[in-house]
């Protein structure tokens, strides 16, 4: 499976991204600047965390614009898997492929600590390597991840079983303690911990591993016919 | 041309955790009759005369990128002005 991991001007988490991606997960993966103009030939695209364009205006409201967003959609109406961590859920909330946006943390501090989240779906393609329910330490590192959505797009998100991950102890006021979302169709996730962090024990966890193998069974059911 | 006064606020259903850490800091410099801060954003912009609608220009852009309509208002002034 090959994957590419944006790099926006201020992304910088695309390196322990691209870490996880070729030396602990063992796939192909590529770095893609933001003016890319085709992202045919990837089966899976990344949205690394960062200060893309410096937050300004809102975060992710400018990257959203750039030119790979255009190939990003395109991807995600292809069905295939799209991961935005961090900055990278910021940008697909303002980019519309997942609904709902950021406000500033509660507090207003920058947090940054592993938090234990709630696998409250294990059916989604990011999600089948947990078991329902099971108890994960991730490291959460953001400003801004104070999740907000409207009443009807929260029911829509329960209706449709799109809440992922919720924080065992919320760290920063998200509604309904979500730290993850997928899209209806359920091939694009967001979430403000990261996953990419959490990939050796030497780091202090390996539990963000899971979600990277999940994508790849899922891709390999899906893609590669059995000999 | 025409200078154009934006202003972004959040929407009166979301919670502004910049404005409520204001208002407490205000009512603890004594100032207990300010019971609400809400904090915004803005923004000037010139534009020039051209032959597509004001109104319809400053409409696209506010909700396009310059607010979220998810969470946030926007209102603006305009007025016109000679270059200099």
């Amino acid at each position: 499976m090959k994957f590419a991991v944006i790099v926006f001007p201020g992304s910088n988490c695309d390196i322990d991204m691209y870490h996880a991606i070729k030396d602990e997960l063992g796939e192909q993966v590529e770095y893609v600047w933001h003016d890319t103009e085709s992202l045919d030939e990837f089966d899976g695209i990344l949205l690394p965390g960062g200060f893309s364009y410096g937050d300004y205006l809102r975060t992710g409201a400018i990257a959203r614009f750039s030119k790979v967003m255009k190939e990003v959609v395109k991807a995600a109406d292809a069905g295939k898997p799209i991961l935005g961590v961090c900055n990278g859920f910021q940008i697909l909330l303002e980019a519309g492929l997942l609904p709902g946006a950021m406000r500033r943390n509660e507090s207003l501090s920058f947090i940054c600590k592993p938090v234990e989240l709630k696998v409250v779906n294990n059916q989604s393609m990011f999600s089948t390597a947990y078991t329902q329910g099971e108890t994960i330490s991730i490291p959460v590192a953001h400003g801004e991840g104070n999740y907000y959505c409207d009443e009807e797009t929260l029911a829509n998100l329960k209706a449709n079983n799109q809440i992922v991950f919720t924080y065992q102890d919320n760290p920063n006021g998200s509604l309904e303690d979500i730290a993850g979302i997928i899209n209806e169709r359920g091939n694009v996730l967001g979430m403000m911990p990261h996953p990419e962090r959490a990939v050796d024990e030497l780091l202090g966890g390996a539990d963000g591993l899971k979600l990277f193998q999940s994508i790849v069974r899922s891709w390999r059911e899906a893609n590669v016919v059995k000999a | 041309m025409f200078k154009v006064k934006v202003y972004v606020t959040l929407r009166e259903s979301v919670l502004d955790p910049q404005g409520k850490a204001v208002t407490h800091s205000l009512q603890s410099l004594n100032y207990p009759e300010v019971s609400d801060v809400r904090i915004g954003k803005y923004m000037e912009l010139t534009i020039e005369k051209s032959e597509r609608d004001l109104d319809e220009v400053i409409n696209e852009v506010c909700s396009k990128l310059l607010a979220n309509p998810v969470i946030e208002d926007y209102r603006y002034e305009v007025e016109e002005c000679v270059p200099q």
